[in-house]
């Protein structure tokens, strides 16, 4: 059974964005770039069905432009098998990204497609469902567990509530929330041996896809800033400023 | 004009209390606003709609198979009703509304609009990205529909009194059979929900234990009447329940007043409290971020200062 993971190279989780004077974007020139986290988090959960002999196959994919071949290369690192690349430069926002996904894990004929639960850039969370939607699949989103059982596969969701389990049939779409598992650390060896590894490169002409109109964004800006606040020394002293500010 | 349609989401005959902050968003666009309630058994959900201030009807969708509301499930009939001529569907943000909602859009063929967190006319909203350092003004496609979350922490609910008709009606739809539900593990809790709380009370990695989060923060929580909040290190080591944590990946909540006790502040976790009132920060570490955006901040150690400030609040 073929599992097929998708990966976004974002701005690394640690930077400090800063939006351009103009208005026009964030600052992403020399910025550090890596996998989405939650992607990763998505490729070890492949890996670990894998290894427990209940996948046979990972392919691991990516829609954007040249520079994402190395966030390929790192999901070939982590252990998937071989890569598709739907190579494609300029801004792509989700429902395009759904529907090259979508078209590839058709044109594979996977069973199971994780994905990260929100790219830590756009933060719309949206990709999985989306690609669910479009191939009228069964969905497990924000997932903490997931067991392949058969032609089946049974996930626990982290939901407002709590933990909501369902079972799904297969092929379904599952997005991998924080808690699912950790993350390996890639070894030397590994990378190296994943620069051999195949990575076929296809277009939106190549699997039919058409962006549709999309969001248009219009301007970016910084968010309020805080003011200052102050320190007190004492508990006593916070007390009363408390007090003071009605606040308690 | 515009045509709303909001997804009123509800379990157990009870309306979530994120639906009246998405009225509150719809109102801003104007028009016409329709809350649909799909459930088993709707009644009481929709009566509980029909009260909020600007709503103009409820639909009331009666199925077993909406029983736990599930996205794919949900989602057909969300969109052959969208398809009626609505203009904008909106839902609220939370994890209902993520699962469910781009599936409409991908459905209506649009691009959905994430966490809207301002309004500034039909077609156009502010939503934050990159965790909330940057926010964007986004101009979305009129037609088909627009399609979006609302981001809860920005919006005030609206208030009740109003009185629409509630219309019970059927809407023709394929459902998949494909996804079941199992079952879900809630925490019952007498204390106030996070994302609704005026106040709330959130521990970190500092705490070191379950037993040290009930002995510390529980009590200041009860004393003020707080909801409890956590920062993804205190939810990862297994203190408290997924279902606290407060950040970009977790609750975004808006509460007059945030204690953040052992939080260094990490970007991730400052997303989900930008909108809080007042932001009190308890850490032994000077240099913490949290100092960065705290109105109040006290330096020390949390295990000797929340005793005290329990007693004295
Ligand atoms: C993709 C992604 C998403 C994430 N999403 C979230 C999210 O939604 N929410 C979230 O919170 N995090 C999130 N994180 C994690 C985030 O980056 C931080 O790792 C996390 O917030 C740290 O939690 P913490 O402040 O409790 O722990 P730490 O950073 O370890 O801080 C502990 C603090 O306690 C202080 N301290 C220690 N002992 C005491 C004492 N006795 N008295 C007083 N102070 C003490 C220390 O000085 C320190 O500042 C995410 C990370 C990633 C990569
Ligand atoms: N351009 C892309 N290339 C590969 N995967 C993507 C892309 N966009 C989104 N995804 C996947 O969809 C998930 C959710 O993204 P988003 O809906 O943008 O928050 C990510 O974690 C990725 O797994």
């Amino acid at each position: 059974m073929k599992a097929l993971v998708s990966v976004k190279r974002v701005v690394d989780y640690n930077v400090r964005i800063q939006v351009k004077p103009d208005q026009s974007g964030v600052v992403t020139d020399g910025v550090k770039m890596s996998v989405n986290p939650f992607d990763e988090i998505a490729m070890e959960e492949a890996m670990r069905l894998k290894e427990k002999g209940k996948i046979t196959e990972i392919i691991a994919v990516t829609v954007g432009g040249a520079k994402c071949e190395e966030t390929l290369r790192t999901a070939l690192a982590f252990g998937a098998d071989r890569a598709v690349h739907v190579k494609e430069e300029g801004e792509i926002q989700p429902l395009t990204a759904a529907q090259a996904l979508a078209a590839v894990f058709k044109k594979e004929g996977a069973q199971l497609f994780l994905l990260g639960k929100q790219a830590i850039d756009d933060d719309a969370s949206q990709t999985g469902q989306m690609v669910a939607a479009l191939l009228d699949l069964a969905q497990a989103t924000f997932a903490s567990k997931v067991e392949l059982d058969g032609s089946k596969a049974v996930v626990t969701r982290e939901v407002d509530a709590g933990l909501e389990t369902l079972e799904v049939d297969l092929p379904a779409v599952v997005t991998a929330d924080l808690r699912l598992n950790e993350p390996r650390y890639l070894k030397l060896p590994d990378i190296m041996k994943a620069k051999k590894k195949p990575i076929e490169a296809v277009s939106f002409a190549s699997l039919g896809v058409t962006p549709g109109a999309g969001l248009k964004t219009t301007k970016t800006a910084p968010p309020p800033k805080r003011g200052k606040g102050i320190v007190v020394k004492t508990v006593d002293e916070l007390v009363a400023a408390l007090k003071a500010k009605g606040l308690v | 004009m515009s045509k709303i349609l909001i997804i009123g989401q509800q379990a157990d005959g009870k309306l979530d209390s994120g639906v009246a902050k998405v009225v509150a968003a719809a109102r801003q666009v104007g028009g016409e606003i329709d809350v649909v309630v799909f459930a088993k058994d709707g009644a009481a959900a929709a009566a509980q709609a029909a009260a909020l201030d600007g709503v103009t009807r409820v639909l009331q969708v009666d199925r077993t198979e909406n029983d736990h509301a599930l996205a794919a499930v949900v989602a057909p009939q969300a969109v052959a009703l969208a398809r009626k001529g609505y203009s904008h569907v909106f839902v609220a943000g939370n994890t209902f509304g993520k699962d469910l909602m781009p599936r409409v859009a991908a459905k209506l063929g649009v691009q959905q609009v994430s966490d809207v967190m301002a309004v500034h006319g039909p077609t156009s909203f502010d939503r934050p990205i990159y965790a909330g350092n940057a926010i964007v003004t986004v101009e979305a496609p009129a037609a088909p529909a627009v399609v979006a979350t609302i981001r809860l922490a920005s919006f005030t609910a609206v208030g009740g009194g109003g009185a629409a008709p509630v219309e019970k009606i059927s809407v023709e739809a394929v459902l998949p059979t494909h996804t079941r539900f199992v079952s879900l593990a809630a925490q019952k809790s007498e204390r106030p929900e996070l994302q609704s709380a005026a106040r709330v009370v959130s521990g970190g990695r500092a705490l070191a234990s379950s037993e040290n989060f009930k002995k510390f923060i529980e009590p200041l929580a009860d004393k003020i009447g707080a909801g409890i909040g956590a920062s993804r290190a205190a939810v990862d080591s297994g203190y408290v329940p997924n279902d606290m944590q407060v950040g970009q990946t977790g609750k975004i909540i808006a509460p007059e007043l945030y204690f953040a006790i052992g939080i260094s502040g990490a970007i991730q976790h400052l997303a989900g409290i930008k909108d809080a009132r007042t932001i009190v920060a308890i850490n032994k570490d000077a240099e913490a971020p949290i100092f960065e955006v705290a109105d109040f901040g006290l330096v020390g150690d949390l295990f000797q200062i929340l005793p005290e400030l329990t007693s004295k609040i």
